[in-house]
């Protein structure tokens, strides 16, 4: 019993650190998946649209980027852009810099780890989109198509509802993927979100790994988990009603 | 339909004659001004930073550079290294993810027995045994399914040498050196998590047909389940656990920030000594993408001679979509 007392004791010592790693960990996920969610919206349009070199161009990306460890990416945007003599700049985005702060700060590696982050993750997005279109029966357009529906028409009517449906839950799973893979973060740079604090503390602050095991793994259970059973109901749902 | 014929999608008709035209048209005007955007955002930029210089790629490309040789050797034991934590950690989870999913199956049947011939005492407690059992199962899978493979790997590394000198009473010679084993710790806990959730997934979205008719052979919980439901569900959810061996691939090279010598923390050591930093993640990166692409090649063609097999049973549940599964 004493030693239960004495990890509750570590945890709640850190529960700051713990609070702030939660924070900086949450704004790196919410930007990253923002960025995913555009870029990979946009392969994924260039992956599905008529002309052969747009589609060349996406599955080019989605290949490198899905086939390359996030690591070596990483490694890649922490020690070799700033080789290059770029900073990211161009994500010191004005008014965004003011909600997410460290966007704006003259270190780089937050950046990096979102720029890296986002690409990595796009190429999954693509192609959780692009198997949601693909998921649509051909005659359910050319039905569209036969009624008269126009292009754009065909798509908000007809298409992209049904592929909504085909794709959020995989999508879903990738977003949580990415929460998970957030943690890599920490160890290129980015000083104090959850996996940097678990880093500093056991190793430069001694303190005992159990304890602040338990409490970063909190941080990191709080985002995935709900999200996770979410996902199992959706899912179960949809079988239902198909 | 003929192959070079482009084929209605869902989005598109098969294209007539004159949309054939303005495609032509369109592609060769968007491929030159793709090329245009590459050469001058990504080689020009590049070329003034001098990118592109013999002095920086020569130890990678060119044979007859001094360095080609040392450096190819480091990089050849990387992958050694990277394929052989790699193959570990594949072997470990998917042994211990098929017991787990076996487990779990087990726990679940367990909890609908109700003990109605025993004493009333020993039927509760083992009602109430088998749901904590449960509980703590489903509680460990839960967990470690959400936790970043990294946290696991970190603290393994940090746990382990604490553990063995709490157990040993020997700080010396008991302490694993390699952080390889952490690595191969720290994957393997994730992993057969992952693959036991697929296979457990796998065996309920069998026909339920199976086991009654199992149990009506005299067969026991546990002999179906191995006997029958496994082996089934191995075979359906074959290409999501190919897929799975990808992810694995991939994450190897999360040792490099634990100092295992593997592929890319080779990178890191050339790029140490040699300083291109570009040109050495570069071949890295092309190395990995060589391996996982085999093999993501490797799972479509799992798929395909799946589903052409004969002997399956009528309704197979769906299994999932190839597309391989983010880590």
């Amino acid at each position: 019993m004493n030693t239960i007392s004495e990890y509750w004791e570590t945890i709640w010592q850190y529960r700051d650190t713990f609070r702030s790693g939660f924070w900086v960990t949450l704004q790196i996920c919410v930007l990253s998946a923002t960025g995913a969610l555009l870029i990979g919206s946009l392969v994924a349009i260039a992956r599905i649209s008529p002309v052969p070199p747009l589609r060349a161009a996406g599955t080019a990306y989605v290949t490198i980027f899905r086939n390359t460890p996030l690591t070596v990416i990483m490694f890649f945007a922490a020690f070799a852009l700033p080789e290059l003599g770029s900073n990211a700049d161009f994500l010191r985005i004005p008014g965004l810099d003011k909600i997410f702060g460290r966007l704006g700060t003259d270190l780089p590696y937050f950046r990096f780890a979102v720029l890296a982050l986002s690409m990595y993750t796009a190429a999954f997005v693509c192609e959780a989109i692009r198997s949601g279109i693909n998921a649509v029966p051909a005659g359910q357009a050319e039905a569209a198509r036969s009624l008269g529906l126009t292009f754009i028409q065909n798509l908000r009517h007809v298409v992209l509802p049904q592929a909504w449906k085909a794709a959020i839950v995989p999508l879903g799973s990738v977003i949580i993927a990415m929460i998970k893979n957030s943690a890599l973060a920490g160890f290129f740079g980015v000083v104090g979100d959850l996996s940097q604090s678990a880093n500093s503390l056991t190793s430069a602050g001694g303190e005992p790994v159990i304890p602040i095991f338990i409490g970063i793994s909190i941080g990191y259970l709080i985002l995935t988990v709900p999200l996770g059973l979410l996902l199992d109901q959706v899912e179960k749902r949809r079988a239902v009603t198909r | 339909m003929k192959k070079d014929k482009p084929q209605a999608t869902v989005l598109y008709d098969a294209p007539g004659p004159r949309a054939r035209t303005i495609n032509l048209v369109g592609s060769v005007v968007i491929g030159i001004l793709l090329i245009f955007l590459a050469y001058q955002f990504v080689y020009v930029p590049l070329d003034e930073k001098e990118q592109f210089s013999g002095e920086l790629w020569g130890p990678l490309l060119d044979p007859s550079n001094e360095n080609f040789d040392r450096v190819w050797r480091r990089l050849g034991d990387g992958l050694v290294n990277t394929l052989k934590a790699a193959a570990l950690a594949i072997v470990a989870s998917f042994i211990c993810g098929m017991a787990l999913a076996v487990l779990r199956i087990q726990l679940k049947s367990l909890m609908t027995r109700r003990f109605l011939s025993l004493h009333p005492v020993l039927r509760y407690t083992l009602r109430t045994l088998s749901w904590i059992l449960n509980g703590v199962t489903r509680f460990c899978v839960e967990v470690f399914r959400g936790l970043p493979v990294i946290i696991t790997i970190f603290f393994v590394s940090r746990l382990t040498p604490e553990i063995a000198n709490e157990v040993w009473y020997n700080p010396v010679s008991y302490i694993p050196e390699d952080p390889m084993w952490y690595v191969v710790i720290g994957l393997t806990i994730y992993n057969m998590v992952v693959i036991a959730e697929i296979l457990r997934s796998g065996m309920e979205g069998l026909p339920g047909g199976q086991k009654e008719a199992a149990s009506s052979l005299g067969l026991s919980s546990f002999q179906t389940t191995r006997l029958i439901l496994l082996p089934q569900s191995l075979k359906i959810m074959l290409p999501a656990l190919i897929s799975q061996l990808v992810v694995i691939l991939k994450d190897t090279s999360l040792g490099a920030l634990i100092s295992y010598t593997e592929l890319l923390n080779v990178g890191k050591q050339v790029i140490g000594v040699l300083d291109n930093p570009l040109q050495t993640y570069t071949v890295v990166a092309v190395i990995y993408i060589l391996l996982n692409y085999s093999l993501s090649k490797l799972a479509q063609y799992a798929q395909y001679r799946l589903s052409r097999s004969r002997n399956r049973p009528k309704k197979l549940p769906k299994a999932p979509p190839t597309v391989a599964p983010m880590t």
